[in-house]
């Protein structure tokens, strides 16, 4: 019976637990909420997961009340696979969070952290399981609200200052996307997802449908990061306290890409998108600029999260491109992407997590020399995590792009194999750069002293890195996954 | 304003008519104008004018921060409490109908706890808002 209710425990549990985290108030108890908050999540994720790919599609009437009237709760393979990569990350991130909170937080601060992070979590789950574009908004708030309270509790005070201009950019975001829905709530008098794709499929050409895809476009391409509106997240993501960068660097893009990809091929459908309007060639086109451009910003940077904030950049590039592909290989190369990079720049923020809590918070590259021989696990972990955004045959990272080069090949697009191709080497010279930074540089008087980090951050980064290496070798799961998630979307389309 | 005889008896008299307002406004919801949300709003107006005639220490004592912030809290457990009772009693996450004997005073029972979740959940929020925007400069001032 209580397998029925899932899809609203997924999003109720985490929602609940941060106010009872805001009640008592002392941060080993926040600590150990959130642990098994997430972990319960993740458990939950994967029960959905396995009923969908037995049972299909799962429809929840909140509150009783029947779509397309009521809020519906949808769990189909698309949604299912974020959920559990949403889920799945938090409840990595969670237990290890503790330690590079408590060195990086002051103490009455650190149960707020868990509230926020807790409520992030809901939020994030709640935009992927939701069938209602106005209920989405509403978590979309919420994951966001959250998402900068959490980035100004870093302890710089230039936290504050991206804190402040993530909220702008964010704001913009969620003004445009409600605007994008008032218009379609304006032409089809109804929110349902579902409800809506049957609507429209009526009334495509006319202007204020356009206008709202427009809008909707450009709020959600904020939230994900679409290059050229990019800029508030390499600040968020470097003075974010280091685990909060782990947790939003593997998932909150991520969720506005499925947002995306939800717009696109549930409501819209590819005969507005991409007959109606040139999205293709415009997404591609931005895509392509912005894998090439942030790839390229990364090689100069001074600091070492700085420069993953921006490969993070490019990375949502591939994604997105795969979209604007638009075929079976262009579509799975984005969802698998989502789950690639998710877990590899997981790892690779969990393992500078640890470098910042020996040098005292810094993570500039000047401190770390020669820190190959000073942290070794560490440093050969970030080494595995670049290999796979280079994406060298072996790790995750080459899926995607084998999936990326074939759809484009397959839509004659030979440019934009090349561009993929060729910023796969910018990728390479941002990563060499800490290779040799960490390998091949003598250690000097102001490079980290201190030893390897704590083991139990390390197992954590470690089975990321050992994930991301597994999901490059066996891609029956993933590709599996994602593949299903593909037909589905493009089965929807007419 | 503190010596001012006037504002300070005015304020007495007032402040309990607005709470009754509020009140008011939140019961009434059902059938009227009003709310939840409203009533919060109310009543930590009625507390932020306390402040500003008795001055901040005085609202403090009154309604401490560590209350605030559990209002803050507790107000959406209420209303997610709604939901996980509805769900124990068998119906749907947040389903009323099932909160009572027949579905009509089961809807009016969900909509009044709902309605009281967000009541104290916006006038926590009200205050700590003010509380914090107050408590700032005077912090500034006493260096």
């Amino acid at each position: 019976m209580i397998l029925d209710h899932l899809p609203a425990l997924q999003v109720v549990l985490p929602l609940i637990s941060a106010p009872v985290i805001v009640l008592v108030r002392r941060s080993r108890f926040a600590w150990l909420m959130a642990v098994a908050v997430s972990w319960v999540a993740a458990a939950i994720a994967v029960m959905l997961a396995i009923r969908v790919a037995d049972a299909g599609v799962i429809s929840y009437a909140l509150g009783n009340w029947q779509p397309p009237w009521g809020i519906e709760y949808r769990v189909d393979p698309l949604s299912a696979f974020v959920l559990v990569l949403v889920a799945g990350t938090a409840a990595i991130v969670a237990p290890f969070s503790r330690i590079s909170v408590v060195a990086e937080l002051p103490r009455e601060q650190e149960y707020l952290l868990y509230a926020m992070f807790c409520l992030c979590l809901a939020g994030l789950l709640g935009i992927t399981i939701t069938g209602d574009v106005f209920n989405l908004f509403v978590f979309l708030e919420i994951s966001s609200l959250s998402t900068y309270v959490m980035v100004a509790l870093g302890q710089k005070r230039q936290a504050l200052a991206a804190a402040y201009r993530y909220l702008i950019m964010g704001t913009i975001a969620a003004t445009f996307y409600v605007i994008g829905i008032g218009m379609l709530y304006l032409m089809t008098g109804t929110l349902n997802m579902a409800d809506l794709s049957v609507r429209l499929a009526d009334v495509t050409d006319v202007r204020p449908i356009l206008a709202a895809f427009a809008f909707i476009t450009v709020g959600i391409g904020l939230k994900l990061a679409l290059f050229p509106l990019h800029q508030w997240l390499p600040n968020a993501y470097t003075f974010a306290p280091s685990a909060v960068t782990a947790f939003l660097g593997a998932t909150a893009t991520k969720v506005s890409i499925y947002v995306l990809l939800r717009f696109y091929f549930t409501v819209f459908g590819t005969t507005l998108l991409f007959r109606a309007m040139p999205t293709d060639q415009v997404l591609m086109l931005l895509s392509l600029l912005g894998a090439v451009t942030a790839s390229l910003v990364a090689v100069f940077q001074k600091d070492i999260k700085r420069m993953f904030a921006y490969s993070s950049v490019g990375q949502v590039g591939y994604i997105t491109l795969g979209i604007s592909l638009a075929n079976t290989s262009g579509l799975t190369a984005a969802v698998v992407h989502l789950l690639n990079h998710a877990v590899t720049k997981g790892a690779i923020f969990i393992l500078i997590a640890g470098i910042t809590l020996r040098t005292g918070g810094a993570s500039g590259f000047d401190r770390l020399k020669g820190i190959g021989s000073r942290m070794p696990f560490t440093s050969f972990g970030i080494v595995i995590g670049g290999l796979s955004l280079i994406g060298v045959p072996g790790t995750a990272g080459f899926v995607s792009k084998w999936y990326l080069v074939l759809g484009a090949i397959q839509r004659g697009e030979w440019i934009v194999a090349a561009v993929v191709l060729a910023s796969s080497l910018i990728a390479a010279a941002y990563v060499w750069k800490f290779v040799e930074t960490a390998y091949l540089t003598k250690p000097d008087e102001s490079s980290v002293k201190a030893g390897e980090a704590p083991l139990p951050m390390l197992a954590f980064a470690w089975f990321m890195v050992v994930l991301c290496v597994f999901l490059g070798l066996d891609t029956s799961l993933s590709v599996g996954g994602a593949r299903a998630a593909a037909d589905f979307l493009l089965g929807g389309l007419r | 304003m503190r010596r001012d005889i006037v504002l300070r008896v005015i304020a007495k008299l007032i402040i309990p008519f607005m709470l009754l307002f509020a009140l008011y406004v939140q019961f009434h919801g059902d059938f009227g104008p009003g709310g939840g949300f409203q009533a919060g709003v109310i009543i930590a107006t009625a507390v932020i004018f306390y402040a500003l005639i008795f001055g901040l220490p005085a609202a403090r004592q009154l309604l401490p921060e560590w209350i605030v912030e559990t209002m803050v809290a507790s107000g959406v457990l209420v209303y997610a409490g709604v939901g996980i009772v509805s769900l124990l009693l068998g119906g749907s996450y947040l389903d009323y109908s099932v909160l009572a004997h027949d579905a009509v005073h089961g809807q009016e029972r969900g909509i009044f706890w709902v309605e009281v979740g967000v009541a104290i959940t916006v006038s926590g929020v009200m205050l700590k808002i003010f509380y914090m925007f107050a408590g700032r400069r005077r912090d500034e001032d006493n260096g």
